[in-house]
């Protein structure tokens, strides 16, 4: 259900010419758990750029769901990303003004559901990540891994087709980035589709599926 | 969305209440501005006006300045009285002398005059009588004293049946008048008595019993027609002489004075609404502060689905937020400011905040929070959110 078909993706800093993705193909099925590993200017950004619909390919096609993301408008790719992707971050990238509880109804404001249903499925989704007893802190009141669990739950939230992260054990202790890759096994076994995104090979090897990314060109590890 | 925008903003407010303050007293200090002195300006305005108003918007006076050798007569006057547009006519004429009763004595300003004065200046009767045409043609020594007086020289305002001394001859009092509170009273310095017209005359080295001054009042509220039909026929008395008399309408003193009382409002008003301006190019100034450094925010919120349209109105309602707050607080100290002025300066007039001010600065504020803050909005909406999420502040 993610599909990409010699996808090229290229920058021009100054003179210069980066093809940050050169002709990278690649195939995830519903239901996976992918760790894409590289060294870093491999491209690995880039692609989780054109995956998470941040960004769009110069030449090649992906597709999400069956559906061909192209140079769609600004408002077309977020409402996408809205539905279809969960982003995690490395750093988290939890709203520091807003409670756990806000922070994970955010892109369901952005979906325009009720009051209601957002209220039901923030309950919902905090009580998935144990977190229900946190609700109603800041992330500065929360330790790491409570924030990125936080960060899980809005990811989660939108029931997007797929979980997109970036790193998320980079900012944490090796207890607790175990503790976030137990969680994302569990969401595995649930069904979900995991992508993550990783410099770290013992990251990586947690993943049933590797893929490595080199010079823009995407390969499968045995 | 738009509920929680508001709510954002509120949020992103608390969470800088100093700088909101700060943002906010432009704007404050803009809006009390305009509130207090428009209100002041129309407060006063209207003060002028009633004290105009009571002065008797309702007559006309004429002052004969050059009679060309042909005297106005007493008894011309009913002639004016005929035409259908002019209601009555009163011939006066001042003199400035001692009134006296007992030890008591005071400067007075005495006015000859006949009834019809009493019905054209509005005067109201607290006991007795006003001037009958008997005494003016009989030029009889009666005298009709106003109120304060009384009570200066009797101690009681009960004099009906006194004699009161005026240049030393005996007047018998007939009836006693309310003192009417206008600023004509400051041209007619000490106590005020009405004597009939010819009486005047006699006891008088200077005056003629020739009419120079008279007031007229319409038959109807049409103040203009009256005016016309005077002018006309006083150029008919004195043989089209433009120079004989001079007109003066009084009901238009109080519409000059309205329309300079406006005018000065809306000039007060422009003056603070540059203020209110440069309050939002201040709120201009720091959304975009506040959009820089919340770039990560927003790239945030855009990887999470927001479209270009909610940044845009999360960013365009917090402005105006600021802008409303800013109102109400401005709004909230003007009536403060008014009420202290009322406090120290009631015995002059009374300040009042203007409710179409209150309207019209909520109205600016609207204005202004969205002329200023749509350049931060857009600039906001306009960030791209792979930029903005790499964005370190």
């Amino acid at each position: 259900m993610i599909t990409l078909e010699q996808v090229t993706k290229i920058y021009r800093i100054g003179d210069e010419e980066v093809r940050a993705l050169d002709g990278a193909s690649l195939r995830i099925a519903q239901g996976e758990f992918v760790a894409i590993i590289g060294p870093s200017g491999s491209g690995k950004s880039t692609l989780m750029n054109i995956v998470g619909c941040l960004d769009t390919a110069d030449s090649g096609v992906y597709e999400l769901d069956g559906q061909r993301i192209e140079r769609y408008s600004e408002d077309e790719l977020a409402r996408i990303r809205n539905h279809k992707i969960g982003f995690i971050f490395q750093n988290f990238n939890l709203l520091s003004r807003m409670t756990a509880e806000e922070n994970v109804e955010l892109p369901l404001i952005y979906q325009r559901l009720s009051m209601r249903a957002r209220r039901q499925r923030v309950a919902e989704m905090l009580d998935l990540v144990e977190l229900s007893d946190r609700k109603s802190h800041k992330p500065t009141e929360l330790s790491g891994g409570q924030q990125q669990r936080v960060a899980i739950a809005r990811a989660l939230a939108a029931k997007p087709s797929l979980l997109l992260a970036d790193e998320p054990t980079g900012n944490l202790d090796s207890r607790t980035g175990k503790e976030i890759m137990s969680l994302f096994h569990r969401l595995h076994a649930e069904g979900n589709t995991i992508v993550v995104i990783t410099h770290d090979q013992s990251v990586a090897d947690q993943a049933p599926r590797r893929i490595r990314i080199l010079d823009g060109r995407v390969q499968e590890v045995a | 969305m738009l509920w929680q925008c508001i709510k954002m903003a509120m949020k992103a407010i608390a969470a800088n209440r100093m700088r909101a303050f700060l943002t906010m007293l432009g704007i404050i200090v803009g809006v009390l501005a305009l509130v207090v002195l428009v209100s002041l300006v129309t407060s006063a305005g209207d003060a002028v006006t009633e004290q105009v108003e009571g002065l008797g918007t309702d007559q006309i006076r004429i002052t004969i300045t050059d009679d060309g050798g042909r005297p106005l007569r007493l008894d011309e006057l009913s002639s004016f009285t005929a035409h259908a547009d002019i209601g009555e006519v009163a011939p006066i004429n001042q003199i400035s002398t001692t009134a006296r009763f007992g030890d008591e004595s005071g400067q007075a300003t005495v006015t000859g005059t006949t009834p019809s004065y009493a019905d054209i200046s509005n005067l109201e009767l607290i006991s007795g009588r006003f001037l009958r045409t008997s005494d003016v043609t009989n030029n009889t020594h009666v005298a009709v004293i106003a109120e304060s007086a009384a009570e200066e020289l009797f101690g009681t305002p009960n004099v009906v049946g006194a004699e009161i001394l005026l240049e030393g001859r005996p007047f018998l009092i007939v009836g006693v008048l309310a003192d009417q509170e206008t600023f004509i009273s400051l041209f007619m310095p000490g106590y005020t008595v009405y004597i009939p017209y010819t009486t005047a005359v006699r006891m008088s080295d200077t005056l003629s019993s020739a009419v120079t001054t008279m007031l007229v009042s319409a038959s109807g509220t049409d103040m203009y027609a009256a005016e016309v039909a005077i002018d006309e026929m006083l150029l008919n008395r004195f043989r089209r002489d433009e120079d004989a008399f001079d007109l003066f309408n009084q009901a238009l003193v109080g519409e000059v004075m309205s329309e300079i009382t406006n005018l000065l409002a809306i000039l007060m008003g422009g003056v603070a609404v540059i203020s209110l301006v440069v309050g939002g190019i201040g709120i201009m100034n720091i959304m975009m502060v506040s959009v820089t450094e919340r770039t990560k925010e927003i790239g945030v919120r855009k990887a999470i689905g927001a479209s270009r349209r909610s940044i845009m109105l999360q960013f365009l309602i917090e402005a105006l937020t600021i802008c409303l707050i800013g109102c109400l607080i401005g709004v909230a100290a003007s009536w403060i400011v008014l009420q202290v002025a009322t406090a120290l300066f009631g015995h002059l007039m009374s300040f009042h905040l203007s409710p179409g001010v209150v309207i019209l600065s909520i109205v600016f504020s609207i204005f202004i929070g969205l002329i200023f803050g749509l350049s931060p909005a857009n600039q906001a909406a306009r960030k791209k959110p792979i930029e903005a999420l790499r964005y370190e502040g």
